[in-house]
């Protein structure tokens, strides 16, 4: 059995068969990392550059680990420090580097796009998305997702809240793609100049302004991170309001009868979208997510690497 | 289809190989069971319970092992993994595989580069319910075997749960 894909463009591209394929193939792979060798030769045979046209601590560091465990090959590139500072397009780069025999392309752009571009012009190639632009991120999506399985025990009828920067989170989009096919009830908080107007209709997901009342609706809250780098666009007045109505704190988790599972897909700006004592707390599950990340990573490359049979 | 083995010859077969890996073993702390999956694991589930019978007051080690990730023909066809629980330590243990049949030998030389990652054992032995003489690849023999039979590449062997019958075809 195979994936439907040859790439991992983006959660949208998947089929919820593709999803519990890749899900179940990552429940082994976590079984491998617990073991003495936490390696298999699986892809002793494969080559996979990692391309980082932008920065990214957790995803490189997984994929790379992943790989490796993997026994592949792997050569990491970023964009700094090579010829894409002299100009070059990223056709020609990607073409240089496949000309050195070269298996598998994990690319992270900031471009939105950028990956289903290579794809379509390099279709023997497998491509996968390790992030681009404000599009999707799948292989967080599908750990996030691997994360609320292992905590509650399945994704179905599960509710799920995802607060803060929706509209320029691709971790958001991604995890609403997967949420919705595979059964999960979805809804959206933050503030009103961060959730695009059309998203209810678009994806059939609910929208609450109120974060209390949100939070009191789901069985698993994801914290987005807020984008620093976008503060000069003024979507909120300052970070420290967004905290006071926006930031989980123990204090609002407090008015809530019961335990909600809380996630964050990293980098954490602490005390702003929420606070150190949540983040660190029993009920947030975010090193778990970032453990998880490499068994579905695995999972991943493991699962587009079989060569057409 | 011809039956090779009826489920009461089966039964039989089970319990010969299951008193021959326990003879002479007087403690059981330095011995583990393994079935490879898929098909091993049913039949050593019902080696094990036949084991529990014989020593009911000992603790007998039984684990299952999954060996997708070391097969030789990844290229060529993708396998998707099963659970491997190994609840124990191998090293410096006698390791007992246990598959349902032994054809071209390539199964248990992938379940040995598998063993490898968990430890040194002191040492590996293999029990096979049907062990097909003909097109080995590799150079593996049992050291248990329920029945010996000689086929050609082109005929299956099978170990039929419901019934239990071994049967080729």
């Amino acid at each position: 059995m195979q994936l439907t894909t040859k790439h991992l463009l983006g959660i949208k591209e998947l089929s919820p068969s593709d999803i519990s394929t890749i899900l179940s193939t990552a429940e082994q792979f976590k079984e491998v990392l617990q073991r003495p060798i936490k390696k298999v030769p699986s892809l002793r045979d494969v080559t996979i550059v990692n391309l980082f046209y932008e920065n990214s601590t957790r995803t490189r560091i997984s994929f790379e680990l992943a790989e490796k465990r993997l026994s592949a090959d792997t050569i990491n590139f970023t964009a700094s420090g090579s010829s894409v500072s002299k100009g070059e397009t990223l056709l020609d780069t990607v073409n240089n580097i496949l000309s050195m025999k070269v298996d598998m392309v994990v690319m992270r752009h900031s471009a939105s796009g950028a990956p289903h571009f290579l794809a379509k012009h390099l279709p023997d190639t497998s491509i996968i998305n390790a992030g681009d632009g404000i599009n999707e991120h799948p292989t967080q999506a599908l750990l996030d997702a691997f994360s609320i399985i292992e905590k509650t025990g399945s994704l179905a009828g599960k509710k799920i809240l995802l607060i803060g920067d929706i509209m320029h989170s691709r971790v958001a989009l991604s995890n609403i793609y997967l949420l919705k096919k595979m059964g999960a009830e979805v809804m959206l908080s933050g503030p009103p100049t961060l959730i695009p107007v059309h998203i209810k209709k678009a994806l059939d997901v609910q929208v609450e302004y109120n974060l209390k009342k949100a939070l009191k609706w789901c069985d698993v809250a994801n914290v987005l991170r807020i984008q620093l780098e976008r503060q000069n666009q003024v979507l909120f007045s300052s970070l420290r309001e967004y905290n006071l109505s926006y930031g989980v704190s123990k204090k609002i988790l407090s008015e809530i009868d019961r335990e909600i599972v809380i996630m964050h897909p990293g980098p954490i700006n602490r005390g702003v979208e929420i606070d150190s004592d949540v983040a660190d707390s029993n009920q947030s599950i975010i090193l778990q997510q970032v453990e998880n990340g490499v068994a579905v990573r695995m999972a991943v490359l493991y699962l587009l690497s079989g060569r057409q049979s | 289809m011809q039956t090779l083995l009826t489920a009461q010859q089966l039964q039989l077969t089970l319990n010969r190989l299951v008193h021959q890996l326990l003879e002479g073993e007087e403690d059981l702390r330095d011995i583990v069971f393994i079935g490879i999956q898929p098909r091993g694991v049913p039949v050593g589930n019902r080696m094990m319970e036949l084991a529990a019978q014989l020593h009911p007051d000992k603790n007998i080690q039984y684990g299952i092992l999954d060996i997708t990730f070391y097969r030789d023909d990844i290229r060529e066809e993708l396998h998707i993994p099963k659970t491997t629980t190994l609840p124990f330590s191998i090293e410096g243990k006698k390791v007992i595989l246990i598959d349902d049949v032994l054809y071209t030998g390539r199964t248990i030389r992938a379940a040995l580069d598998a063993l490898q990652d968990f430890g040194r054992p002191n040492k590996v032995e293999l029990c096979v319910l049907v062990n097909r003489r003909f097109n080995r690849e590799l150079p593996i023999q049992p050291d248990y075997c329920g029945i010996s039979i000689d086929t050609v590449s082109s005929q299956k062997v099978k170990v039929l749960l419901d019934s239990q019958e071994v049967v080729l075809y």
